[in-house]
C-alpha cells in the first residue's frame, strides 16, 4: 500500500486543471466601474478651477476658501457615515428579527415607513426640540429616516433564499445561528448592501437640512448661499453634495462587491 | 447515554429505524398529517415511502431527523430514541438529500461537501482527503470540480454533489426526498443506477420518498405505499407489491401494466439464461446485468424472439420470447392463486 503523505492525491490531479476553471470567473472589476470616479472627479476639477479663476465677491471668496470647504466637507462625510453606521446597527438586527418572528414584521415595518414618511426636516426639528442640535441629534433624526431602505432589503434579502436551502442547512445540522450567519446573512449581502447604499445617498443628500440645528457639513455653505442668495456658493456647495453622494455610493458599490462570496458575484 | 449515542451514529454501516405510532398533528386540524405510523427498517435496506402527493410521506421522513417534531408516537434509530438526542447533532449524522438540492451557492463544491465534517470538527487534512474521495466515488473528477461553485455544474452533476455532501461524514442512514425529481429522464435514470451501485457497497439505511411508483420500483428494497394520512396500504417488496397488490388502492397506484413493470426488477444471470446462439445479422444483445425488459425492449425492436446475453464480448446465453411467454402463463396462474387466497380471508382495511 502506497503511504499517501508521500504522494498526495490533491497535488497530482493539480497542475492544468485549475487554470482550465478559472476563466469562468468574471472579472471584479473592469473600466465601466470607474467612468463614475472619472466623471466626478472632472465636475469638482471644472468647478474649481471655475472658482479659481471667476470673478467672485469678496464675501464669497472669503466663505469658500479650500480649508472651510474641506472642512465641510469632511464633517459631511462624517455625518453620512455615522448615520449609515447607526441605520446598519438598526436595521440589519431588526430584519433578522422581522424574519424570525413574523408577527413583527408589520409593526417595524410601520415604524420605519412613518420614519421615512415624515418630512425629513420635520424629524431634525422634533429631535432638536427633544433633546438637542448638533452634530448626533441629526444623525439620530436622519438614522430614523434612512431606516426604511435597509430593514426592507433586509427582509426581502433574507426571504428571497430558495428554500430549498435553507432546508438542506438545517437539515445537515446546523444550528439555528449557524444557517443564519452561514448561510442566510451571506446571500443575502448584495440585496442588503443595496439597500446600504441607498441609505448612504439619502444620508449625503439630506444632511443639509441638519444646517438649521447646526450639524455643520456642505449645508453651512449651502444654505447661506440659498438665503443670501450667492448663487455661485450655493451652486458650488450643491455640486459637491452631489458628487460626494456619487462618490459614496460607488464606493459603496466597490464594498458590496468585496463583501459578496465568490460563488454569487 | 450520549457517548454510546455517538459510537453507534457514527459508524458508516446502516442502523435499524423504528417507528412506534407515530403521529403529526398540526395546529387547527382536525386530521392528522401522519395517523400513528408504525413501521420497521432494517439495517441497510432501501425503504421508499410512495403515495399520492399530501398523503403524509415527507412528513414521515422529516420526522426522522425532527426536521418535523412528532406529535405523539416514538421513533428509535438503532436503540436511541431520537426524541431524546439534541437535533441539530441527530442531523449531523444523518444523510440528508432532497429534490431541490440546496448546495450553497456561495461556498465551493469542496466546502460545501466539507460542511458536516466541518461542524464534527475533523481535522483538515481528513476532510481535504474526504472530499477528494467523494468526488471519486460520485464519478467527479476531484482536481477539476473541487474548487468550482455550485452554479458552474450541470443539475446531474449538483445532485451529484447533493449525494456527495450528504454522505462526507459516513452517516449510517440518508433521509432522501425525491432526490432524482429535478434532472431530466436520462439523467434521473443514470443517477438511480449510480446511487444504487454506491449503496451495494455502503450499506447505508434509506428511507427514500417519491411519489413516482416506477422509481419507488427500481429503488426500494421494499415500498411502503401510503394514502392519505400516512396509513399504509401495503408494505412489501416491489414484486409482491406488483404481484398481488392489497387492495384496490395499491392496485391504481402500480397502474397498468404491473407485469411489464415487473420486468425492469428482473435482472439477468447466467444461471436462468438459455444457452448460446450463434451470432446472425441484425440479432440483438444485451449486456449481462440488464434487465429482462431490456432484453424484451430489444426483442421487440429488432423483430427478433432472441436476444443474445453479452459478457465481455462473448455471448454467455440467450433469452428467447418463448420462455418468456412460458413463465408469463405460470406467473399468471400463481397470481390468480394468490388474489383467490387474499379474498377468502377478507382484507379488513380494504
Amino acid at each position: 500500500m502506497v503511504d499517501p503523505s508521500i504522494t498526495p492525491p490533491t497535488e497530482t490531479t493539480r497542475p492544468g486543471r485549475t487554470a482550465a476553471v478559472s476563466p469562468e470567473r468574471p472579472r471584479l472589476f473592469t473600466w465601466r466601474d470607474f467612468v463614475i470616479p472619472l466623471v466626478v472627479a472632472a465636475a469638482v476639477g471644472a468647478e474649481v478651477y471655475y472658482l479659481n479663476t471667476a470673478d467672485l465677491s469678496k464675501i464669497v471668496e472669503a466663505q469658500m476658501t479650500f480649508d472651510r470647504i474641506m472642512d465641510s466637507t469632511v464633517e459631511h462625510i462624517q455625518l453620512a457615515l455615522a448615520v449609515t453606521g447607526l441605520v446598519l446597527a438598526i436595521a440589519i438586527p431588526l430584519g433578522v428579527a422581522v424574519t424570525r418572528v413574523r408577527w413583527l414584521e408589520p409593526v417595524a415595518l410601520l415604524v420605519a415607513n412613518t420614519g421615512q414618511a415624515v418630512p425629513s426636516i420635520g424629524l431634525v426639528a422634533i429631535v432638536a426640540l427633544l433633546w438637542d442640535i448638533g452634530f448626533w441629534p441629526v444623525v439620530v433624526a436622519l438614522t430614523l429616516f434612512a431606516v426604511l431602505p435597509v430593514l426592507r432589503n433586509t427582509i426581502v434579502g433574507l426571504d428571497q433564499i430558495d428554500l430549498g436551502i435553507k432546508d438542506a442547512a438545517r437539515g445537515m445540522g446546523m444550528s439555528p445561528s449557524g444557517v443564519l450567519f452561514r448561510v442566510e446573512l451571506p446571500l443575502a449581502v448584495p440585496v442588503i448592501a443595496a439597500g446600504a447604499r441607498t441609505a448612504l445617498v439619502l444620508a449625503v443628500a439630506t444632511i443639509p437640512i441638519g444646517y438649521f440645528v447646526g450639524a455643520g457639513g456642505l449645508g453651512d455653505q449651502l444654505m447661506q448661499g440659498i438665503k443670501l442668495s450667492r448663487n455661485q456658493q450655493m451652486f458650488a456647495a450643491a455640486l459637491f453634495v452631489a458628487c460626494l453622494a456619487l462618490i459614496l455610493d460607488w464606493l459603496g458599490g466597490v464594498v458590496e462587491r468585496l463583501l459578496t462570496p465568490a460563488g454569487i458575484r | 447515554m450520549s457517548e454510546r449515542t455517538n459510537r453507534h451514529l457514527e459508524s458508516g454501516a446502516g442502523l435499524p429505524i423504528k417507528l412506534i405510532d407515530v403521529t403529526k398533528t398540526y395546529p387547527g386540524m382536525t386530521v392528522n398529517a401522519v395517523d400513528e405510523i408504525s413501521m420497521e427498517i432494517e439495517a441497510g435496506e432501501i425503504v421508499v415511502l410512495v403515495g399520492p402527493s399530501g398523503c403524509g410521506k415527507t412528513t414521515t421522513m422529516r420526522m426522522i431527523n425532527r426536521l418535523i417534531e412528532p406529535t405523539s408516537g416514538q421513533i428509535f434509530i438503532g436503540d436511541d430514541d431520537v426524541m431524546g438526542l439534541n437535533e441539530v447533532e441527530l442531523r449531523r449524522r444523518i444523510g440528508y438529500v432532497i429534490q431541490q438540492i440546496g448546495l450553497f451557492p456561495h461556498l465551493t463544491i469542496a466546502a460545501n461537501i466539507a460542511l458536516v465534517p466541518r461542524m464534527l470538527k475533523w481535522e483538515r487534512k481528513r476532510i481535504a482527503e474526504r472530499v477528494d474521495e467523494l468526488l471519486a466515488l460520485v464519478g467527479l473528477e476531484p482536481g477539476d470540480f473541487r474548487d468550482r461553485y455550485p452554479r458552474q455544474l450541470s443539475g446531474g452533476q449538483q445532485q451529484r454533489i447533493g449525494v456527495a455532501r450528504a454522505l462526507a461524514a459516513d452517516p449510517p442512514l440518508m433521509l432522501m426526498d425525491e432526490p432524482f425529481g429535478a434532472v431530466d429522464p436520462i439523467t434521473r435514470e443514470r443517477l438511480q443506477n449510480e446511487f444504487l451501485g454506491l449503496q451495494e457497497q455502503l450499506k447505508k439505511t434509506i428511507v427514500f420518498v417519491t411519489h413516482d411508483f416506477d422509481e419507488a420500483i427500481k429503488m426500494g428494497d421494499r415500498i411502503a405505499v401510503l394514502r392519505a394520512g400516512s396509513h399504509i396500504a401495503q408494505l412489501a417488496s416491489p414484486e409482491e407489491i406488483l404481484r398481488s397488490p392489497a387492495d384496490d388502492f395499491v392496485a391504481g397506484f402500480v397502474g397498468e401494466a404491473a407485469t411489464l413493470k415487473s420486468l425492469a426488477l428482473h435482472r439477468l444471470a447466467k444461471d436462468d439464461l438459455a444457452p448460446p446462439v450463434e451470432e446472425r445479422a441484425g440479432l440483438p444483445e444485451v449486456p449481462l446485468g440488464a434487465s429482462l425488459r431490456d432484453a424484451v425492449d430489444a426483442m421487440l425492436e429488432s423483430g427478433h424472439d432472441v436476444v443474445r446475453v453479452m459478457e465481455n464480448g462473448q455471448s454467455c446465453g440467450s433469452v428467447r420470447m418463448s420462455d418468456l411467454l412460458a413463465r408469463g402463463s405460470k406467473a399468471a396462474a400463481n397470481g390468480a392463486a394468490a388474489r383467490a387466497g387474499s379474498a377468502e380471508t377478507g382484507d379488513p382495511s380494504s
